[in-house]
């Protein structure tokens, strides 16, 4: 017999234990104790393809890939902690998260909203193209990484606490907010090499970011008045869905990341 | 600064007889690096020798054969370390502070295990078998077999019973069946022209086998095809999404390349035109970079973690496979592989080709893939689960000759890249970063791209599939086998000429003779 392997035990094994789901007013709630994320999955599947638009995901114990293969126009709630990958390939959906969510929340994301009222942790956002993350609290290292943009898919990252080191690395499109809410006047953020690679999109930092703190990269300045009112739209909106007040959030100015150049490394070859 | 004078010589001098040459012009216009041109006064055509890059465009369409390009003469004085190409490369990084870029595969002359093995067939006992009379199965099944089929007879517990049909009851894993075990290497538009992924596809469809679409997404134009194409998952995730990952038949992660390991690609920003912008979904213009490592994969469990958000994402329908590049150990790695759940292990060694590659990298990382093969096979076996992933390797298989070897040493099938080119016209010129490539192979200069008829290429492609198929079923019948299945890892049917002890131990070959 093969020693330990992902692939043997459940991955292939279509039918594992579910639990019944309970219909409240036309939401759909599933507990998700006790089931692997495959079934669960499954289970949220079948949900979406009867019409049921609200979903509520109860005692959530680290499933991964929640909302991943699921394209449509519905909101998922989620209680307790989700894992890896939440949102992977997104396309649609609005998720809400009561708890922290994990690695990889977003990866390669086209279309919806996740909203986390909690901490997020490494990669967040990676390659993500279109949608909107919401998260209340700090996320973890390579946040943004990789994010893209095209015609009228922009997406949009607000962090209200704060990031670790490798902030947008790679960038190439994309809008990410960082709030730094808790930070005192003047405090740095506790990140390096913040935009190491950016080749588009921008970066929004509330409070001060020194220029060691970035990658070569990348530039500071102001942020443009079109570009304030869509920081202060963003704020508002934050405030709403996670308290706070936005007038005072705005209070303190925010700086700019932005790429140099589209061809950071145009003069790397020989011909 | 002014531009400095290069102390660099022409590598070709383009040779005219002007006895032959009828003043047509076709050579001005055929070529693309600006070497030929016409003075209307003079009546005379000129060449620019210092700009040939040696492709032959202009010889193969010069109406008369007037011209002969040939390897300038000049050389170095002779030195056994400091050949010309090394002086050359140091010459133009004095003169550019640059990373020297090249394409296609490693030229260098690195020892070609195929060309030391010889294969057998049968004589007198086990007679050999007529493919022109007797059907041999050339017809390969991609993917993860499972452990064991359990059958139980349709209706069984009702009562019924005897004469009732035999089912399995267990599920099976999605399988991909190809007509011929040779598939088209992943190839990323952007990199190649339109017309040379249509091509590739369209080929691919009729002879009923897989094209890749790379890393750089794939035309909405080409989703006609999508029965018979491979989709690839690399780490700038160009083109990525749902729609994407389900039309495909399987999805390619693709961690490493067998002419760059270790590094990851950038196509540069003036090759990322309107068109291309639009399959990669990223703005036109900008470089489109795919850092060197997928940043959600740092090991062996972050790779199985993708690997099932791929299997999430196309609802366990489709296979999914792991490309990586032929590198030490590469048998720990790979055996990692199928135990991080994939259902494919690509190997590409290090004679595969690129569109742009540092040459230092091209021609000094990697291992050659006949080794690595050979080992990753055999590690597979000895640990039980060779039956959980196919094996599919790739790296500068140059006739079908190569191909049956491979199999025999294990492979599924094969993926071939350079050859596919060199059927529709290219002449490994090592040119294809420039994005000047005179056959329209790798260009995307719109006037340059319509050189390749994608019909008449990809009926240049189907021949190809077609010969080398036919080639395969005489050697198998030779062989005395009718099924390529019956080759697959079948070492005895190979013998090693002219190796060491310690390859042929690493091939698992015995030495020819014993």
């Amino acid at each position: 017999m093969a020693p330990w392997s992902y692939a043997t035990p459940g991955a292939y094994a279509m039918a594992g234990p579910t639990n019944p789901v309970r219909m409240e007013q036309g939401r759909g709630i599933v507990d998700a104790s006790g089931i692997y994320y495959r079934q669960l999955n499954e289970q949220l599947r079948q949900l979406v393809k009867h019409g049921i638009r609200e979903i509520e995901i109860i005692n959530c114990y680290g499933q991964r890939y929640l909302g991943t293969s699921i394209p449509g126009d519905y909101q998922l709630k989620v209680y307790g902690t989700p894992g890896n990958d939440l949102g992977f390939a997104m396309d649609g959906p609005t998720i809400e998260v009561f708890g922290n969510a994990q690695d990889g929340l977003g990866n390669t994301m086209n279309d919806g909203e996740i909203i986390v009222h909690g901490h997020a942790g490494d990669a967040l956002a990676m390659s993500m193209r279109g949608g909107k993350l919401w998260v209340r609290d700090s996320v973890g290292y390579r946040c943004g990484i990789h994010m893209k943009e095209y015609g009228d898919k922009v997406p949009q990252v607000v962090i209200g606490g704060t990031c670790q080191d490798f902030f947008g690395e790679y960038m190439s499109g994309g809008t990410v907010i960082l709030l730094g809410l808790g930070l005192a006047e003047g405090e740095k953020y506790k990140a390096d090499f913040i935009g190491t690679g950016m080749h588009g999109g921008r970066i929004f930092v509330r409070g001060h970011v020194d220029p060691a703190q970035v990658g070569k990269e990348v530039g500071l300045t102001e942020p443009e008045p079109e570009e304030q009112e869509q920081i202060g739209a963003a704020v508002r909106r934050y405030a709403e869905l996670f308290g706070g007040d936005a007038a005072e959030i705005l209070k303190r100015p925010f700086v700019k990341l932005y790429p140099k150049s589209l061809r950071p490394y145009g003069r790397l070859y020989a011909y | 600064m002014s531009p400095m004078k290069t102390h660099t010589w022409p590598e070709f001098i383009v040779e005219r007889n002007d006895d032959r040459c009828i003043r047509c012009q076709v050579c001005v216009n055929q070529c693309t690096f600006d070497v030929h041109s016409y003075d209307a006064g003079l009546d005379e055509l000129f060449a620019v020798d210092m700009n040939c890059v040696g492709c032959q465009r202009c010889q193969v369409f010069c109406p008369t054969n007037a011209l002969t390009i040939r390897t300038n003469p000049t050389q170095s004085r002779p030195n056994a370390n400091w050949r010309l190409e090394n002086l050359f490369d140091v010459k133009k990084q004095a003169e550019s502070g640059g990373i020297v870029l090249t394409g296609m595969g490693n030229d260098k002359p690195f020892r070609i295990y195929w060309d030391h093995l010889v294969l057998n067939a049968s004589q007198v006992t086990n007679p050999s078998i007529d493919p022109l009379r007797e059907p041999m199965e050339l017809r390969t099944y991609l993917g993860r077999k499972p452990d064991r089929v359990v059958f139980q007879r349709d209706g069984e517990g009702q009562g019924e019973g005897h004469g009732s049909p035999v089912v399995p009851i267990q599920n099976m894993t999605p399988l991909v069946a190809i007509e011929t075990p040779l598939m088209f290497s992943a190839m990323s538009y952007g990199a190649i022209s339109y017309n040379t992924q249509h091509a590739l596809m369209r080929a691919a469809q009729a002879f009923g086998t897989m094209a890749n679409t790379g890393e750089g997404g794939w035309p909405r134009e080409f989703r006609q095809y999508k029965e018979n194409v491979i989709v690839q998952v690399a780490s700038g995730r160009f083109g990525v999404d749902l729609e994407y990952l389900n039309d495909a038949r399987f999805v390619e992660i693709k961690v490493g390349q067998g002419a760059k390991p270790g590094i990851g690609g950038h196509l540069p920003g003036e090759k990322v035109t309107l068109d291309v912008s639009r399959t990669r979904m990223i703005p036109e213009g900008s470089d489109a970079i795919s850092p060197a490592p997928h940043h959600d994969i740092y090991s062996i469990e972050d790779l199985g973690m993708l690997i099932h958000a791929l299997k999430e994402a196309t609802r366990y329908e489709k296979p999914v496979a792991v490309k990586i590049a032929a590198v030490h150990n590469v048998s720990a790695i790979a055996s990692g592989i199928v135990r991080a759940g994939a259902d494919i292990v690509v190997i590409d060694g290090l004679r595969g080709g690129t569109g742009a590659a540092p040459k230092v990298i091209r021609d000094n990382v990697g291992i050659p893939i006949e080794l690595a093969l050979a080992q990753v096979d055999q590690r597979l076996r000895k640990e039980g689960i060779r039956h959980q992933a196919s094996l599919v390797v790739a790296g500068g298989f140059r006739s079908s000759g190569d191909v049956i070897k491979a199999i025999a040493l294990g492979a599924d099938a094969v993926y071939i890249g350079t050859a596919a080119f060199v059927a529709i016209g290219c002449t490994l010129c090592q040119k294809c970063y420039t994005g000047k490539c005179a056959w329209g192979i790798t260009s995307n200069r719109p006037e340059v791209v319509k050189r390749l008829n994608p019909d008449h290429a990809a009926e240049r492609l189907e021949n190809l599939l077609r010969a080398w198929s036919r080639e395969i079923k005489e050697m198998l019948g030779g062989m005395g086998i009718n099924s390529v299945e019956s080759l697959r890892g079948n070492r005895l049917h190979l013998r090693a000429v002219g190796l060491e002890q310690w390859e042929m131990d690493a091939l698992g070959v015995k030495g020819a003779g014993l």
